[in-house]
């Protein structure tokens, strides 16, 4: 899923200084699971801004970053001065499109792809690549996991199994090792991983996907 | 051929150090560094922006160790620069006659000076060196194109033998010399009997007869530096007797290079072991008297010249 974070709250009042009615808009999707943007949050938050003197109203989008969904809170959208999107990024940024002349902003910051890991903690997992390679590794994704996306890692700080970047981390190369050694295929990490291309990951420039097969 | 090169295929036992370049433009902070080190040494590292710190550039700092007759050995970490600039920089160092290169993947940005830096990692030690085994051995660029004129380098990666998974390491070793590395200088050895046992394993496959293995060796000069090193710098291990005995000294600048020099003895007999790599950042001046107290000076740099 899509992890975010909701923005500290002075930040949200500072960006709503110019205006005086916001219309908070949860995502019924990813933000939802992870306890940051769904509609408990902009209820609660929505509560907030009333009480800092705003005309806040809170409402759940399904899904913000498909067109559709949004345009079924046309009227709404139309009596207030600003949306507060908590959807992630691109739902901001699909809603905005839906409606050009309005006034958007971010009520949370889009963290990464990841996973919940136990109640409360969330982990990153994948940088969208473009390119899966990610089971040569255990299924432990180095791009992503390893501080340094060391694709013949580990390098020479890993310690007791945790990262010499951050400590509290787990160092990715040492989960490597121990499921490809537990699978009985440590032989393949002894081969050299070749220079990643990276044409397919964000470094190529915006992404963009044809599939004629579904187009209409 | 650099110097260091050939030191260690005529069988000599080699002794290289480490100097840091200034966080600024005095020329002659390196000057006075290589000065204190010329004639004790065969090779200087000249860092890359060590523990992620801006520095004077490794690339000009081999220059001005050059002008001071003392052969560099450019280090080059793979957080700053992508493949088109690393290999951009390795064409310019072969023109201008800097023979050593050691490929280091480099410390992470967030533990220096400017942590809000994006890093780049295009592609790690491993990588670099078959990129650079490539272009000199089959005169290619990484994208398969020809490079032209001459593109010769002597080879190093680092590697530590103290770092988890610690069964993995002499694999990991294999990796780098199969990718092209043709000398290794290895984390500072504290712990002589951890070392040894890894060196038995390089032994068994055979690594030490397919690159020199110098062993790499820090002077300390107080508890608290040991201390902090034992803290903070990234796969250091320092037993508690060694501690202990800083702990104890009167002398505990004196003890320290009596540390060092029991060190260097020891790593002397291990089988394998084919020079030293000093380590003495912001002591230089010490290395002399270890070099001279381990029997290693003079060095046969003019009998080899
Ligand atoms: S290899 Fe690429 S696509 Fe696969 S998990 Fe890692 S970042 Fe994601
Ligand atoms: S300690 Fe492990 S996870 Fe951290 S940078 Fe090194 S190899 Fe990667």
């Amino acid at each position: 899923m899509i992890v975010g974070e909701r923005k500290p709250i002075g930040e949200i009042i500072g960006n709503l200084k110019a205006f005086q009615s916001v219309l908070i808009l949860a995502c019924g999707t990813c933000v939802t699971v992870c306890m940051s943007g769904g509609e408990k949050e902009a209820r609660e938050l929505a509560a907030l801004l009333c009480l800092k003197g705003f005309t806040a109203q809170a409402r759940v989008i399904e899904r913000q970053c498909e067109p559709e969904f949004n345009l079924l809170l046309q009227e709404e959208i139309a009596s207030y001065e600003v949306l507060l999107s908590l959807a992630c990024g691109i739902g901001v940024q699909v809603l905005a499109d839906g409606f050009p002349g309005k006034s958007v902003l971010p009520g949370l910051n889009t963290t990464f792809m990841g996973a919940p890991i136990r109640q409360g903690v969330w982990e990153e997992r994948c940088s969208g690549c473009g390119d899966c390679t990610v089971h040569h590794f255990g299924n432990v994704c180095p791009i992503t996991r390893c501080a340094k996306s060391l694709l013949n890692g580990p390098c020479g700080g890993s310690k007791g199994g945790k990262c010499e970047v951050k400590p509290e981390r787990d160092c990715a190369w040492q989960l490597i090792y121990d499921r490809m050694n537990a699978q009985g295929r440590l032989e393949e990490l002894l081969s050299i991983q070749p220079p990643k291309n990276w044409s397919s990951s964000r470094y190529g420039g915006q992404r963009k996907m044809f599939r004629e097969d579904v187009t209409l | 051929m650099s110097l260091l090169e050939e030191i260690l295929r005529k069988g000599f036992f080699a002794v290289t150090a480490e100097v840091g370049p200034p966080k600024g433009t005095e020329r002659s902070v390196i000057e006075k560094k290589c000065l204190q080190l010329r004639g004790y040494v065969d090779a200087v590292n000249i860092t890359d922006n060590q523990t992620a710190i801006v520095r004077l550039s490794s690339f000009a700092s081999c220059l001005i160790a050059r002008e001071c007759g003392i052969e560099p050995v450019m280090q080059m970490v793979c957080r700053d620069r992508n493949r088109i600039a690393l290999q951009s920089d390795f064409l310019g160092a072969c023109a201008l006659g800097i023979e050593n290169i050691l490929c280091l993947t480099g410390d992470h940005q967030s533990m220096g000076n400017h942590p809000q830096a994006k890093n780049v990692f295009d592609v790690d030690s491993v990588q670099l060196l078959s990129i650079f085994h490539n272009m000199c051995e089959k005169k290619v660029f990484e994208n398969g194109e020809n490079v032209k004129g001459e593109v010769r380098a002597f080879l190093g990666a680092g590697e530590n033998p103290f770092a988890d998974p610690m069964e993995f390491r002499v694999y990991r070793l294999a990796k780098k010399i199969k990718a092209g590395a043709q000398f290794i200088q290895t984390q500072a050895v504290f712990d002589v009997e951890i070392f040894a046992r890894f060196m038995e394993e390089v032994r068994k496959m055979g690594l030490h007869e397919q690159a020199y293995i110098l062993a790499g060796v820090i002077p300390v000069k107080s508890l608290q530096a040991m201390r902090y090193m034992e803290n903070e710098v990234p796969g250091l291990v320092i037993p508690t007797h060694l501690l202990r005995r800083m702990e104890k000294s009167k002398d505990p600048k004196e003890e320290g290079v009596k540390i060092c020099v029991e060190i260097i003895g020891e790593l002397k007999k291990i089988e394998g072991v084919r020079g030293v790599h000093i380590m003495a950042i912001a002591w230089e001046s010490i290395v002399p008297e270890i070099v001279t107290r381990s029997n290693l000076y003079p060095r046969p740099s003019r009998e080899v010249e």
